[in-house]
């Protein structure tokens, strides 16, 4: 496909800024793969525990950002001044909460009464559930983009020399990394987290040991779904049009950012992500720019072809 | 015997009505016109399809991209390449254009077709919802080639193709669609689709060479809907990569799904029912004295098909018309008592 080899950039030749370039280009990509990879984790953990893709995944990303284009200007007016970072937190947090509680809902109207059906039935409803997202979204917010308000205000952040970093990047960045420790503190240190691991190595045997499987299943949908919604705001910040059908593409970009980690498998996700917003990075800023948005699709077709256990997976063999 | 001349004469049939229909379309309103072209369209998208969803049991988001490489191939050849075939036939002429519409038909088939080969091999290892998603792929890289393809127009989209589909054409195709579906099913070598559907490992230990019948699945199925392609592309005069997105896959898989899975004449039905539904809904959307909402959502007509692809299966997964004595397997799971959780599956990305 459209050259993943050759990360250099036609925008600037001189071969004393080449590097500059470079680094540019990673910071850039870290902070595209941050997003993706919030959204992968998602994807993730409900397969290590359902054994099926989400499709609507990216659609609680979009809910994401329209809670923060609704939260905002309702809450940031009681922080004011030095106490902002607060008032990020409150809309932050309130809005994974809120997504968390609508994941859940998702998994117990839609998908639990199916969870003794064919894959396949399962697989049909999340895409149902996906275009209801989309379109009843459409429908209540509006098809038109909206621009999202100044949550944090993008700057570039002064004293980094040749390279440009942004308060949104940086932001998005630091945010990231706090929730994925969050994330890797619950998944290991809590009982429920215990239990998600039990269930995704062996479902039935995690029952027989008296997990609750249905709590644990609904525990992941809220906490993959909280950080679909996290990754909605930090996106709307650096990107600040937001329409309804914005959560497709990266959607479907972090699912391959979970397989490219290898699908069930959390550290995996969160790496699967960054790599692939850097190379999607890179490819944006060659000649091969117009193929951008293909690479993701490019980098599926080549890992599901070689290596369809993912980078971090372990091969499963089919049993009869 | 008897059920396959049953067949045979319901074709001749359709074609004789289509080109009785065809000799008085000059007195139906153009739109209307145009509306019952893409209900054909449709019908063999939605049957090519289900070739691959219903029967083989592969499932496939990628329809649309094998559209596009039909509509743009055929465009391309029957815009750009024609002349020579005009001159060879001595000018333009009632049967000169045919040639010229139905070569560019079938090229545009046959590299659908090739397309459609080349997804077929990722199918060979690849399962239930990464099969799906890797077909989603191919559909978007195909679509983002058109894109920067400058010679047919790139992201502008494509324009000045004639207007050479006519209802005799479409209807004509449309029935040999069907026609061919049904018969390769009901044939001997064709009951090897439904057995890698209803369980390959079983359909393997009998000798069915599952990987040969998933990839022809994927090859004819991708040549009817690039056929489709062509028709569509010489009926709307202008295309554009845009439109063949994966909304429009959706939407045949959800064509496929309500008339049920492995239901050709049920998917026919969805077919047409679906596309003069959506059409309908354009007047509901402007009836002044409807209630604002009702009218709202007519406009959005997505939400109702969203709802209705949810509703449809946690009530009825199999299909509004889902051909229930021939899916054993598949009905008897319907059937089964619920059980709480499906203990330890492999993944789908689990190589044999």
């Amino acid at each position: 496909m459209a050259g993943i080899e050759h990360p250099r950039s036609t925008i600037n030749d001189h071969p004393s800024t080449s590097l500059n370039e470079f680094l540019q280009q990673i910071i850039n990509g870290l902070s595209l793969g941050a997003f993706y990879a919030l959204i992968a984790l998602g994807y993730t953990m409900v397969y290590g525990v359902l054994r099926f893709i989400n499709f609507a995944h990216g659609d609680i990303f979009m809910i994401g950002a329209f809670c923060g284009y609704y939260l905002t200007p309702r809450l940031m007016p009681y922080f004011s001044g030095g106490s902002a970072p607060l008032g990020v937190a409150a809309v932050l947090l309130l809005t994974m909460a809120i997504c968390a509680l609508l994941g859940m809902t998702i998994e117990k109207l839609a998908y639990r009464p199916l969870r003794s059906q064919p894959r396949l039935t399962v697989l049909i409803t999340a895409i149902g559930v996906s275009l209801f997202l989309e379109y009843g979204g459409q429908f209540v917010f509006g098809a038109d983009p909206k621009g999202f308000p100044d949550l944090v205000v993008d700057r570039a952040i002064e004293g980094t020399g040749a390279l440009t970093i942004t308060t949104a990047q940086l932001a998005a960045f630091l945010i990231s990394i706090g929730l994925l420790i969050g994330l890797s503190l619950i998944v290991k240190r809590t009982k429920l987290g215990m239990a998600m691991r039990a269930v995704s190595n062996n479902a039935t045997a995690a029952m027989l040991m008296g997990v609750n499987i249905d709590t644990v299943i609904s525990f992941t949908f809220g906490l993959g779904s909280a950080l679909a919604g996290a990754a909605g705001i930090l996106y709307a910040i650096s990107y600040p049009s937001i329409d309804p059908l914005m959560g497709i593409l990266p959607g479907i970009k972090a699912f391959v950012a979970a397989v490219l980690g290898g699908i069930g498998n959390i550290p995996g996700a969160a790496v699967g992500g960054i790599l692939l917003g850097i190379v999607e990075t890179f490819v944006g800023g060659s000649q091969f720019s117009s193929y951008r948005d293909a690479i993701a699709f490019a980098v599926l077709i080549i890992i599901l072809l070689f290596r369809p256990a993912g980078l971090f997976g372990k091969t499963q063999v089919e049993k009869v | 015997m008897k059920h396959r001349h049953v067949k045979q004469l319901g074709l001749i049939a359709a074609v004789l009505l289509s080109a009785l229909a065809s000799a008085y379309s000059g007195s139906i309103n153009s739109y209307y016109l145009q509306v019952i072209i893409f209900v054909g369209i449709n019908i063999v998208l939605a049957v090519s399809l289900n070739l691959i969803n219903g029967y083989t049991g592969q499932f496939s988001l990628g329809h649309a991209g094998f559209m596009a490489i039909g509509a743009y191939v055929s465009a391309y050849l029957s815009t750009e390449q024609s002349a020579g075939v005009f001159n060879a036939l001595g000018g333009v002429g009632t049967l000169s254009i045919a040639a010229v519409f139905l070569g560019a038909l079938l090229l545009g088939g046959i590299a659908a077709a090739i397309a459609g080969l080349a997804v077929g091999i990722p199918s060979l290892r690849l399962k239930g919802d990464y099969l799906a998603i890797v077909t989603l792929g191919f559909g978007e890289i195909i679509r983002v080639l058109i894109q920067t393809t400058e010679a047919v127009g790139g992201a502008r989209g494509y324009s000045g193709i004639a207007n050479y589909t006519t209802l005799f054409w479409t209807y004509t195709i449309a029935a040999l669609t069907v026609y061919i579906v049904l018969s390769l099913i009901d044939s001997t070598y064709g009951r090897g689709f439904l057995t890698v559907r209803d369980d390959e490992i079983a359909a393997e230990a009998i000798g069915i060479n599952t990987t040969r019948y998933k990839v022809t699945a994927f090859t004819l199925g991708a040549f009817f809907a690039g056929i489709a392609g062509g028709l569509y592309a010489h009926t709307t005069t202008y295309i554009n990569p845009s439109g063949f997105d994966f909304q429009l896959s959706i939407q045949i898989v959800i064509m496929v799904i309500l008339g049920g899975m492995g239901s050709t004449w049920g998917v026919v039905l969805a077919a047409i029912v679906l596309t003069l539904l959506l059409e309908y809904l354009r007047f509901v959307a402007g009836y002044e004295w409807l209630p604002d909402l009702v009218r709202r959502i007519a406009a959005n007509r997505t939400i109702i098909f969203s709802l209705v692809l949810i509703g449809l299966m946690l009530l009825r997964p199999q299909g509004l018309f889902g051909a229930l004595p021939r899916m054993g397997g598949a009905a008897k799971r319907v059937r089964e008592p619920r059980r709480r959780h499906k203990p330890d599956e492999p993944g789908p990305g689990a190589t044999r």
